[in-house]
């Protein structure tokens, strides 16, 4: 480490909130709930304004310094963590441009959701249990973007894994959360095989899992052709693998909107804003590798538009508030692989900046309408809410405009950049950018479906014993009340990030500075676009998907503000489709019917009537009994007679002297 | 001079002696005075051998073994007396307390 440079205690970073963690997981029990909160807020507080402190002191550093490596205590030399043979991997954490914004962002808006909890959480138990699970997720969530190997990422990767499945089943006594929480995990795992083995090949190709030895080297090979499948293809498909379980990508994506059985801040956190944008980042991290193989960008592009496109069409027919918001998140999701795809990995990790705005604003507003309906997550049961909950339409309001796409809201700027790279990089093409167009219009349809059926009308009536209650206030419709100021004020801070969080990413079309880009061009080396700069051309681009956006708002507004008999009889014209879609596509059962029952039969036939019952026990037993039948003749000689020993002995001796007189002396 | 083969054959049909008295007679006190047998069987090898190479290996040996038997003699007789005292017999067969 240089002299000169300054010590930024990264270590300290993600170490914060695992203190957190401790203190409210071993000794919360104890406290008073307003000590809980204070302990999981100051240390996630902490964390924050030293990652703030670290990036301001990396933003005065020169640009194309390269990263800053600091190890674990801060200590000079490198912290071996594993040492084997030739194999080496250091504790030590990574801070560049990319884990910058990063840590940025899941501090920032993770200490936001924190003081939401605190009002959201007020009257749940286990309160000390969810702060700490939460401060634990950000532990593992910090390593995961500050690790400077591969495989510290893959402890943060787990870990977060780990956090998730808590607090996806962290009303513990409910079958349906502990069967989500149990769903995600495995599923999860389905990826984690592809990240391991990802690895393996790295380590053996490069002789290290160190990002800066990996990336040199891959570096060094030349780009692979299309049609073949090498090194860096085969390590590039396997970490997308990994991605597609982790950032709920086809076909992996199954278990995220199960997951909507956490507590929704959980969902705003994990599920839409940091967790499961990991994969996002690990590829935009591994830009070295996927840029090099053109077939494992096509794949990535490919994976993402499919997604976005799937899980968007889901999302128009969800009735659950907060299921149309995962669904939501699914397919924004799709549309970060898709830039990451195109090696427009800046514009993925641009939209993945102000997703995370957005869409933890909307989870924490759908949190709030939830609260103050008492646990009631059916869209069909709500309306009206608009002049009840004035704060959380409002803040709503700009949550949904941002991510339908209307400028000069967050969200526009990200996605047209996204759009306009599937339009013009060299990886690109004209029906990636359509795929893209129509996603974007259906989104906007789908998110003002829900404003629309949320805010405007009337109340409609809300059926008795609300199904999904995750929330444990008692099914009060009655009494519409607004939140308290300790989560408003985490939401209105968001919406006025939803509203200027893209300005920071104005394209030079549109007479901005495109300082984001710019940014993060040391870290992600994005190809140069083949056709030549076109301001004019993304202008039109641009206009014509907020020309989209829009259509998709007016026929929300026609559907379910204007004329509330035609989205029945639009579903009726389209009767097959629609419960198909209703449905989701029916793959939870096509899984089912694929995976899960087949090995969950042959487990139970072969595996255990057969292998286990039949061959191993039966060996066993087998073994023993004949142990027996031996034993119970060998016994008989053990008769206790001592006369009857000498004899023996005698007569071996006898047998001893006779062979060596007539075999032995010869 | 008497050849060795005479002294190792009279040996040999002490012991065999003591062992069939081991194994044949039932009181505890024959049994005792047949272990005796046999290992006076043996000395009486060790001696035969001692003379016959012109060594003093065996008629040491037959002191130690001597000695041992003494001491057995000791112990054994007290064991028998004790074995008397609260059974009173000294058939072998019927001192099957500890047996299964």
């Amino acid at each position: 480490m240089n002299q000169n440079e300054p010590n930024l205690y990264l270590w300290l970073i993600p170490l914060l909130p695992l203190a957190g963690a401790a203190i409210n997981g071993l000794l919360g029990r104890r406290f008073p709930k307003k000590v809980v909160a204070t302990v999981g807020l100051v240390f996630v507080a902490a964390a924050f304004l030293l990652s703030a402190w670290a990036s301001w002191q990396l933003c005065h550093l020169p640009l194309n310094k390269g990263p800053i490596v600091e190890n674990l205590f801060s200590t000079k030399d490198p912290l071996p963590w594993i040492t084997a043979a030739n194999f080496r991997v250091d504790f030590s954490f990574y801070l560049d441009q990319l884990s910058m914004v990063m840590i940025l962002v899941v501090t920032g808006v993770g200490f936001l959701i924190h003081v939401y909890s605190v009002g959201y959480m007020e009257h749940e138990g286990g309160y000390y249990r969810f702060f700490s699970y939460l401060n634990l997720f950000m532990f593992f969530m910090l390593t995961l973007v500050l690790s400077s190997s591969y495989l510290l990422m893959f402890v943060g990767w787990e870990g977060v894994g780990l956090a998730s499945y808590l607090l996806i089943g962290f009303f513990l006594t409910k079958d349906s959360a502990a069967n989500a929480g149990k769903k995600a995990f495995i599923v999860n795992r389905i990826g984690d095989f592809g990240f391991l083995i990802a690895m393996f090949l790295m380590f053996q190709k490069f002789g290290s899992l160190d990002f800066g030895k990996v990336f040199d080297g891959a570096r060094g090979l030349p780009v692979e052709s299309p049609g073949s499948i090498g090194i860096l293809t085969a390590i590039a498909l396997l970490l997308m693998l990994g991605a597609t379980g982790k950032s709920a990508q086809v076909p992996l994506y199954v278990w995220l909107p199960d997951a909507m059985e956490g507590p929704t801040p959980v969902s705003a956190l994990i599920h839409a804003a940091t967790m499961v944008t990991a994969g996002v980042y690990m590829v935009a991290r591994s830009n070295a590798i996927f840029s090099r193989s053109p077939l494992a960008l096509t794949v990535v592009a490919i994976i993402g538009c499919v997604t976005a496109l799937f899980a968007a069409t889901i999302g128009m027919t969800q009735t659950d508030i907060k299921r149309v918001l995962a669904y939501s998140t699914i397919s924004q999701l799709g549309y970060m692989f898709m830039a990451c795809g195109v090696a427009a990995y800046s514009a993925g990790i641009f939209h993945l900046m102000t997703h995370a705005f957005f869409k933890a604003l909307l989870f924490l507003c759908a949190g709030s309408v939830i609260h103050a309906l008492g646990g009631e997550q059916d869209m069909r049961n709500m309306g009206g809410l608009r002049k009840k909950i004035p704060w959380t339409f409002w803040t709503m309001t700009f949550g949904t405009f941002a991510i339908a796409g209307f400028p000069p809201f967050a969200g526009f700027f990200s996605k047209d950049e996204i759009l306009w790279n599937a339009w013009s990089s060299p990886y690109g093409n004209k029906i990636l950018w359509a795929v893209g167009l129509i996603t974007a219009g259906i989104t906007s349809f789908y998110m003002f479906r829900l404003w629309f059926m949320t805010f405007f009308g009337e109340r409609r009536e809300a059926e008795k014993g609300a199904g999904h209650d995750s929330h444990g206030h008692a099914n009060n419709g009655d009494h519409v009340h607004e939140s308290p100021l300790i989560m408003l004020v985490p939401l209105a801070i968001l919406a006025l990030l939803s509203f200027t969080g893209g300005w920071v990413g104005i394209p030079k079309a549109l007479h901005g500075s495109d300082l984001f880009n710019r940014f993060l061009s040391p870290v992600l080396s994005g190809v140069a676009s083949a056709e030549p700069e076109n301001p004019g051309l993304e202008v039109e681009l641009a206009a014509t998907s907020v020309a989209v956006a829009s259509a998709g708002l007016f026929l929300a507004w026609l559907f379910y503000c204007k004329r509330r008999d035609l989205p029945d009889k639009f579903a009726a014209a389209l009767n097959g489709f629609y419960t198909l879609v209703r449905d989701k596509y029916r793959v939870d059962e096509l899984y089912d019917w694929l995976f899960v029952q087949p090995i969950a039969e042959g487990s139970r036939k072969l595996l255990w009537q057969e292998i286990d019952v039949g061959t191993i026990d039966t060996l066993v037993n087998e073994a023993a009994d004949s142990a027996q039948l031996v034993s119970n003749e060998a016994r008989k000689m053990q008769s206790g007679n001592i006369r009857s020993y000498a004899g023996w002995v005698a007569l071996g001796a006898a047998v001893v002297v006779a062979y060596m007189i007539w075999v032995g002396l010869r | 001079m008497v050849p060795l083969s005479y002294y190792l054959g009279l040996s040999a049909v002490l012991f065999c002696l003591g062992v069939l008295g081991f194994l044949i007679r039932r009181s505890i006190i024959t049994i005792f005075m047949s272990i005796e047998l046999m290992l006076n069987a043996v000395n009486l090898s060790f001696v035969a051998f001692g003379a016959y190479l012109h060594t003093l290996n065996g008629q040491v040996f037959v002191f130690f073994v001597m000695v041992v038997a003494a001491a057995e003699a000791a112990v054994g007789l007290a064991i028998i007396i004790a074995v008397f005292r609260t059974r009173e017999t000294l058939n072998v067969d019927r001192v099957n307390l500890l047996k299964l």
